[in-house]
């Protein structure tokens, strides 16, 4: 089916080769990551941005290939900006932000959603990009960093949790060695050993129905765009989706019901006539062909001690949505600054808790929508199947039906309105803007974006013509200094004369204010470190 | 309080029943079920309240159970 070289059943887009052991066979290290996927290599990208030595050990000696995350959303482009490597990913990914649903064989959308309502923002609502394109290009930008040691072949064979540390056993080719380290993230998958190692909780549902994904080679000019259908003539009573990959790759998506043979249903005899169903009478190249069924779990809790879980070992959902690696990109987000004032000796550990309250919110989130996704796509009940029906009929003709067309509610920043890093608004302060615990919004400057301006990785206090003493630790950007051409600064922050903002490092709202004082900022701040 | 009205409202009950159970005449149990939610479908986002749809949820399932 595919010239793909295979080592031990999983298919390799670049062979690395593994790394020697360290030459102790007792070392000691500050951070271990443990996975390099996207959600690992992004965190360690953030470390190393922050100076801080990290040792990530990749159980595989290869970078892999094969049918994974493809879909990265405006956030993680965001995230991946401030870390400098987000204008790379787009232009090597198809960038999109409109998807469209049909239904049956009619060639007219039944719903059309824009992942990008607010234009004049620096990056687009999606880009699509193979997860071995994502993880070439984190590798590069970590090659430049002497302070990251990332080991290829190196498998976590044990854990040993301790309060203020945890030991991993380290197998190589060439034997196994110990680290003792002061925090471990477990950013190591789905099946994560270290989560399975320490005994760990993994909750959630399993859902009865399979997928088939068809990546394809193929010369084809459609727009870029999501398509998705319901009940198709090519995959009668199923559904199907198609995504525009770079390098002329389509990925192309059918849902195949719960009792088949998954071993046939990958066989390309098999798999050809939905490809030449959805697309027509084209030529084409396998790249890979795989059966996915899915789950939606999560610990519950991602903080053990000094071992932290981020990504796919800590929460799964389904693919629809595109809330895995999005939410995972998500956690290291948060995580990165918090660590690193954490060990900076700036704030108490018990920052690292906010961190499992907000990337619990996250999950839960993720996890909710992704759930009602998959009660649309798959009914589970006579009731529900009459309603996803009565929706699909109206929709064609009734504008009202369509927004309860559920293909995916995909995947957007997630706002923790209760977070216990927030400072809630002024009692008496009316706002529109952008509330604590929300996300920074982009918008034009005088030369770039605003994220570009928040990108620092420390607290900013955005004003507008507020006069204040300099706080240490804040990063203080008045509007007038960054300029807003086009006033959609100020509008988006509901800006006045006097107001201020305070965003953190991950360019979260820690507060926000109509008459800012020099002490409620501080007070935020202390907040916003973990200091409450 | 602006809840769900569950006083009499229509003024021709018997008319709307009859029409309510002939909706369903010549209907197999999966299409009757497929046109009671396109109704219901159609009277939620008439009345567009959420607090009251919800309110009116609660109360179905309680009355029929």
């Amino acid at each position: 089916m595919t010239a793909l070289e295979r080592i031990d059943g999983v298919p390799v887009w670049r062979a690395v080769g593994a790394t020697p052991g360290p030459s102790v066979a007792n070392e000691k290290a500050g951070v271990v990551i443990v996975g390099a996927g996207p959600v690992g290599l992004t965190m360690a990208l953030d470390l190393a941005r922050r100076g801080r030595p990290v040792t990530v050990l990749n159980q595989l000696a290869f970078v892999a290939a094969g049918s994974k995350a493809i879909c990265f959303a405006k956030r993680t482009l965001d995230v991946w900006d401030r870390l400098d490597v987000g204008e790379k990913m787009v232009a090597k990914g198809v960038s999109w932000n409109v998807g469209k649903v049909f239904h049956g064989g009619s060639g007219e959308p039944i719903y059309t959603f824009d992942m990008l309502p607010v234009k004049h923002q620096k990056m687009p609502g999606f880009i699509n990009l193979q997860q071995y394109h994502v993880e070439e290009i984190l590798l590069e930008a970590l090659a430049k960093f002497e302070c990251v040691d990332l080991r290829w072949g190196h498998q976590v064979v044990g854990v040993e949790p301790r309060d203020d540390s945890a030991t991993l056993q380290v197998r190589t080719d060439g034997g196994d060695y110990v680290i003792d380290a002061d925090w471990v993230l477990a950013c190591d998958g789905s099946r994560s050993p270290v989560r399975n190692m320490l005994g760990l909780d993994f909750q959630g549902r399993v859902f009865e129905d399979n997928f088939l994904i068809a990546d394809i080679r193929l010369k084809d000019k459609r727009p870029a765009e999501r398509w998705f259908w319901f009940d198709p003539p090519f995959n009668p009573g199923g559904s199907a989706l198609l995504h525009q990959q770079p390098d002329d790759v389509m990925r192309l998506d059918f849902q195949l019901g719960w009792n088949v043979d998954r071993e046939a249903c990958v066989r390309p005899e098999n798999v050809e006539p939905f490809v030449r169903g959805m697309l027509g009478d084209v030529a084409f190249e396998p790249e890979w062909y795989s059966v996915y069924t899915f789950q939606c779990r999560r610990m519950e809790s991602f903080v053990h001690g000094r071992v932290v879980f981020a990504g796919d070992s800590a929460h799964l959902v389904s693919p629809f949505g595109a809330r895995g690696c999005n939410g995972g990109v998500a956690d290291v987000d948060n995580l990165g600054w918090k660590l690193d004032l954490v060990l900076a000796g700036q704030a108490p550990e018990g920052l690292i808790a906010s961190f499992d309250y907000e990337a619990v919110v996250t999950a839960d989130e993720n996890i909710l929508n992704s759930t009602r996704s998959t009660d649309f796509m798959t009914p589970k009940s006579g009731a529900s199947q009459a309603f996803r029906s009565a929706v699909l009929d109206l929709a064609r003709s009734h504008s009202f039906a369509r927004p309860f067309v559920n293909s995916g509610r995909l995947s957007m920043a997630v706002a923790y309105p209760s977070s216990p890093l927030s400072t809630p608004d002024e009692s008496d302060a009316v706002w529109a803007g952008v509330a604590p615990g929300a996300v920074a919004l982009d918008a034009p400057v005088a030369n770039g974006w605003l994220l570009e301006a928040l990108a620092g990785g420390r607290f900013v206090l955005l004003h507008q013509d507020a006069s204040l003493d300099v706080t240490e630790g804040i990063t203080v950007l008045s509007l007038q200094a960054i300029g807003d051409p086009e006033g959609l600064v100020s509008a988006r922050y509901d800006l006045q004369p006097g107001s201020a903002y305070l965003i953190r490092p991950d360019q979260y709202v820690a507060a926000r204010w109509r008459r800012p004082t020099q002490a409620l900022v501080e007070a935020a701040l202390r907040k916003a470190m973990g200091k409450y | 309080m602006a809840g769900l009205n569950l006083e009499p409202n229509i003024a021709r009950p018997d008319d709307i029943y009859d029409r309510l159970v002939a909706l369903h005449a010549g209907l197999d149990d999966t299409q009757s079920a497929v046109v009671n939610s396109k109704l219901v479908l159609l009277l939620a986002n008439h009345i567009g309240d959420e607090a009251i749809i919800r309110q009116a949820i609660a109360l179905a399932r309680e009355l029929g159970d």
